[in-house]
């Protein structure tokens, strides 16, 4: 369904013209190549320049990386690069938006939207993961708050003073909203 | 062994129970980690704004260590050296390494091909663990990881694997000619640098633009330049035109990113929703403050999604606009040389050492800029003797 109006993309590409400078129309082409100058390279000196690269896309690729954990791979490449990392394979349901995110493109909202939801997702995620390992998060410590209490301890008690006083006023309005129903059962 | 642990956006552990990495590659290392530092960089993973951030990973990608374990196919190391890890994890045979841009790699990210691998960055930058933990795996260990000159302090050593090269590349692309005005934006530890570096390019005069005072006042002494906050210039762009002759600076340099303050609707679209690819307010000024046919040189770091930038003054000025993640290998040389003969002095900008078990506590002052934190660095136990 995705590819309805896509042409082929393997008739699309005639991969034996790029770069294949034997193959160009240079010689039927009045002037090819007359103003060509080497100094016009804006990437100097952040390129070293070496030669054009048609001349250069046939490198000797290290060896590969035996693919042992799930790799997700951009669809803008072949395959797996020859080295990759191998922290925090997807898992879950982050991990299935995740598989799904990375059917299209980098260059579509469809990667990447998916991809920061399932990154919200796996916080959640991670939240069950601790308490199955039996570790209770403490938000206090993983937000460095310890550092808030050293250097910035008015602003640290005044934000707490006034969730508490929200929180405060939270429950009596709730209260009394139970009271309130008790007269009309009673 | 202990390892920085994420947990969620603006939630970091210190974590003793992480695996120690292994030998994956016939290329691979594992170094034990000596020094580890927090970047701007990180701030905008722990702000959640790099999409497939997973959680639990371990962040990290400026540190040295000292080489444990060396895979089959390694000749230019041996175990006991002591090196500094280039952030950019790089094979060196594919045709953008081999053009020395090794911040491009070919062959270090199946995840993305707008970015080559770097250490503890989202699977975004390739799904690899980093090096704010013990221990650490260093793919293409023959390429990247350089050994620390003798002499040369554990602290400058640990900038040179980011920050150093990162500030110097930004002047660099500004293709700053002698005399040329440069304005930074940004006195974070890049733009503090880039400040500092636009001199050695024989800049003639250097203005950071920020909105932090301690960190103004710390460039203004630390790279001799002038220094303003923003939020007391009224119109930025204004202000530089004016101190310019109203042409604008030659060159402008972005070291702030995509966690840009200054600017309201940029922010909400920016950092709090966020839709595009993160707050372009730097970027903005920087380009309506060059001068028609000027340079703007982009280092600090965006997200993959489309971002608003006045591409149109971009055209109508006839603006040419550099930018890359800095290629620390190939700045390496120079910039060791720079540092062994006192011209820059990198460690100066370190205002926390901090034992790696507070790594919550590192993240937290050095996103909410407590206690005058520039630049906070990690050391772990072993390496605490
Ligand atoms: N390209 C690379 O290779 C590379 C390497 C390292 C870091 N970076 C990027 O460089 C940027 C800076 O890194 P850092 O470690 O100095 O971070 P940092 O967060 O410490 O510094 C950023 C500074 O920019 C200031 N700022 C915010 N909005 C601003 C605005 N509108 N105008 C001017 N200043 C503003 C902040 O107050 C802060 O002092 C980050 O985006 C980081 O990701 C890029
Ligand atoms: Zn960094
Ligand atoms: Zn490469």
């Amino acid at each position: 369904m995705e590819n309805r109006n896509k042409p082929e993309p393997d008739k699309a590409i005639e991969a034996d013209n790029d770069r294949n400078i034997a193959n160009s129309p240079k010689d039927h082409i009045p002037g090819w190549g007359i103003d060509a100058n080497p100094e016009n390279d804006p990437t100097y000196p952040m390129k070293n320049w070496n030669g054009a690269d048609y001349q250069r896309f046939n490198y000797d690729k290290p060896t590969q990386q035996p693919i042992d954990v799930e790799v997700l791979h951009s669809i803008e490449r072949p395959g797996v690069s020859r080295v990759f990392g191998t922290s925090t394979p997807p898992t879950g349901i982050s991990g299935a938006i995740r598989r799904w995110a990375f059917k299209y493109s980098e260059s579509t909202y469809l990667h990447w939207v998916p991809l920061v939801l399932a990154d919200r997702v796996n916080v959640i995620e991670g939240y069950i993961d601790d308490l199955k390992h039996g570790i209770v998060p403490n938000p206090f410590a993983e937000r460095g708050w310890q550092a808030e209490w050293k250097y910035n301890r008015k602003s640290l008690v005044k934000n707490v003073a006034i969730g508490v006083a929200i929180a405060g006023a939270a429950v009596l309005i709730m209260k009394q909203q139970n009271k309130k129903k008790k007269r009309y059962v009673m | 062994m202990l390892a920085m642990n994420f947990r969620g956006p603006f939630r970091v552990r210190a974590d003793r129970n992480r695996p120690y990495p292994e030998i994956k590659h016939p290329q691979d290392a594992i170094v034990r980690v000596t020094r580890s530092c927090i970047c701007g960089s990180d701030l905008h993973l722990y702000h959640g704004l790099v999409p497939d951030t997973r959680v639990g990973m371990t962040f990290g990608h400026e540190f040295t260590g000292v080489v444990e374990e060396l895979g089959s196919a390694v000749t230019n190391l041996k175990v006991g050296d002591h090196v500094m890890v280039p952030f950019n994890i790089a094979c060196g045979a594919c045709p953008f390494c081999q053009q020395q841009l090794f911040g491009n790699c070919h062959e270090s990210n199946p995840q993305a091909t707008a970015v080559a691998g770097i250490y503890g960055y989202s699977h975004t930058a390739g799904g690899y663990d980093g090096g704010q933990a013990e221990y650490v795996r260093v793919p293409y260990a023959n390429v990247g990881p350089t050994i620390i000159p003798q002499g040369m302090d554990l602290d400058d050593a640990v900038l040179l694997t980011d920050v150093v090269p990162t500030g110097y590349q930004a002047a660099e692309m500004g293709g700053i000619q002698k005399g040329d005005t440069v304005v930074v934006f940004g006195a974070g530890p890049v733009g503090i640098m880039a400040a500092k570096c636009a001199w050695l390019f024989g800049a003639g005069r250097v203005i950071v633009i920020d909105h932090i005072d301690y960190r103004l006042e710390f460039v203004r002494n630390y790279a001799q330049c002038e220094a303003y906050n923003f939020k007391e210039l009224g119109d930025v762009v204004v202000f530089l035109k004016k101190t310019t002759g109203w042409f604008g600076a030659d060159v402008c340099i972005d070291a702030v990113g995509c966690d840009a303050a200054g600017d309201a609707f940029q922010s909400l679209v920016g950092r709090k929703l966020p839709l595009t690819g993160g707050s372009a307010t730097a970027l903005h000024w920087a380009i309506n403050s060059v001068k028609k046919g000027g340079i703007v040189s982009i280092v600090g770091v965006y997200g993959p999604l489309d971002t608003l930038v006045p591409i149109g003054n971009v055209v109508n000025k006839g603006i040419t606009i550099r930018a890359n993640q800095a290629s620390v290998k190939r700045l390496l040389p120079t910039l060791i040389d720079h540092v062994m003969s006192g011209r820059l002095n990198p460690k100066a900008i370190i205002s926390h050492r901090l034992p790696l078990e507070e790594v919550a506590e590192g993240y937290h002052i050095f996103s909410a800029k407590r206690d005058n934190c520039i630049k906070p660095v990690l050391i772990p136990p072993h390496a605490r003797a």
